[in-house]
């Protein structure tokens, strides 16, 4: 399943890089401790996070995640959305909490990393 | 692996080219007055399987080798390309993307199309299967040499150098408490290597430890500087600030114990994961620190350290 098909499935909005919808989903990982992510998710991933500061472009971008999505409808920092535009990162905002978007997500098909 | 890629990279090729980029734009016509018997030497000479009519500057039909050979089945009566020729002629235009062409081609059963103007109608060109495999060899052949050239710029280094031994360092500044710029040492150092043509798994392992180095530099100290020392079978990153220092290495290295103030929990950080992703990542760590003087982390990869 590519990024841009769980767009409309999971009712999310594309805040950034909306021409790197392409990418195919290897499986989820949702958690807020950045550690904890980067020694978690696995490469063409979406992670499900609850924060915004730019710091998560970056671990995006070092464990080459497929895309971010955003819960609780949150705002982005400004200094997030340049990063993520010129890194080509999507992120993805959730209207739902954490609990409720991974649950749609997991119903998608989309798994965990093995 | 690579066959996937390259079938795929033509897929999209495909999709991507226009007919202008592979037609052929000197074409040989004939007029609607050539006899049929001229026909087979113009083919023949041009080395062509089949041409569009003209006449008064008009495109009016277009004739094949089939339709000579049906000519020459029925007898070869003496007549004109405008007896003989398909006048009911199926057009191309300049912007139509080959995967579109390919289509026709196959629906149409025809061996060549006639690409036109959109407006006016006037004739540019004839595309042809061949044009269409010549067009995107040529083009994956390109994207082969950029790759290549790429590659031999990168990953040959260590064979390019003549030394008894060869050691690139690469070094990157850490502002302390600045959570906006932090990450981007160990971003930066994971492009370069993978510019050097570093194995993706052991570029993986690379970016966990620079960027939780990275992290407790911010985190934790004034700032300070991540070094990369590679070499052809290792490399080691190298963290180092000064000041303050870890009181007990030994409880730094437990995991979850943190000394993060709560704010910079929040945000994420902080979890007392660092150090055991970093051990968990290398090979060999070496952690050295004197309270007020500063701390010194090393971290060396041995295993699996390939340039493509």
């Amino acid at each position: 399943m590519k990024v841009s098909e769980i767009v409309q499935a999971a009712g999310l909005e594309v805040k950034t890089a909306t021409n790197h919808l392409d990418t195919e989903i290897t499986g989820g990982y949702a958690g807020d401790l950045l550690s904890a992510v980067m020694a978690s998710a696995k490469e063409g991933n979406v992670w499900v996070t609850w924060h915004v500061h730019p710091n998560i472009v970056a671990v995006a971008v070092l464990v080459k995640l497929a895309a971010i999505v955003v819960v609780s409808g949150r705002e982005l920092e400004e200094e997030t959305v340049r990063k993520a535009e010129e890194e080509g990162i999507p992120i993805l905002v959730s209207r739902l909490l954490t609990f409720e978007t991974v649950g749609r997500l997991h119903g998608l098909g989309i798994s965990g990393p093995k | 692996m690579v066959e996937k890629a390259r079938f795929t990279r033509i897929q999209e090729l495909v999709y991507q080219m226009k007919t202008d980029e592979v037609m052929t734009r000197h074409i040989v016509t004939v007029t609607s007055e050539t006899f049929m018997s001229e026909l087979r030497g113009i083919l023949r000479d041009n080395r062509i399987a089949g041409t569009p009519v003209m006449s008064e500057g008009q495109m009016v039909g277009i004739i094949s080798v089939e339709d000579f050979i049906n000519w020459l089945a029925e007898g070869a009566v003496g007549a004109t390309v405008a007896e003989r020729m398909t006048r009911d002629v199926k057009v191309i235009y300049p912007d139509e993307s080959l995967v579109h062409v390919v289509s026709k081609l196959d629906q149409y059963g025809f061996g060549r199309f006639p690409v036109v103007e959109r407006e006016g109608g006037k004739l540019l060109g004839v595309i042809t299967k061949g044009d269409i495999i010549e067009g995107l060899l040529h083009k994956l052949e390109i994207g082969f040499h950029e790759e290549e050239m790429r590659h031999y710029r990168a990953s040959h280094i260590f064979e390019d150098l003549i030394a008894d031994r060869t050691t690139l360092i690469f070094q990157y500044r850490v502002i302390g408490n600045n959570f906006n710029k932090a990450g981007s040492g160990a971003s930066r150092l994971k492009k370069t290597l993978g510019r050097l043509g570093v194995d993706p798994r052991v570029l993986r392992r690379i970016a966990i430890i620079a960027y939780e180095a990275e992290m407790n530099l911010v985190i934790y100290t004034n700032g300070g500087e991540i070094l990369a020392k590679v070499e052809s079978g290792s490399i080691t990153i190298e963290a180092r600030d000064d000041g303050p220092g870890i009181p007990d290495v030994e409880r730094a290295l437990t995991p979850g114990y943190s000394t993060a103030a709560d704010w910079v929990r929040e945000l994420g950080f902080g979890a007392g994961m660092g150090l055991c992703n970093i051990r968990e990542c290398a090979d060999q760590m070496k952690l050295d620190s004197v309270v007020g003087e500063g701390t010194r982390l090393e971290a060396r990869i041995s295993s699996g350290v390939k340039f493509k």
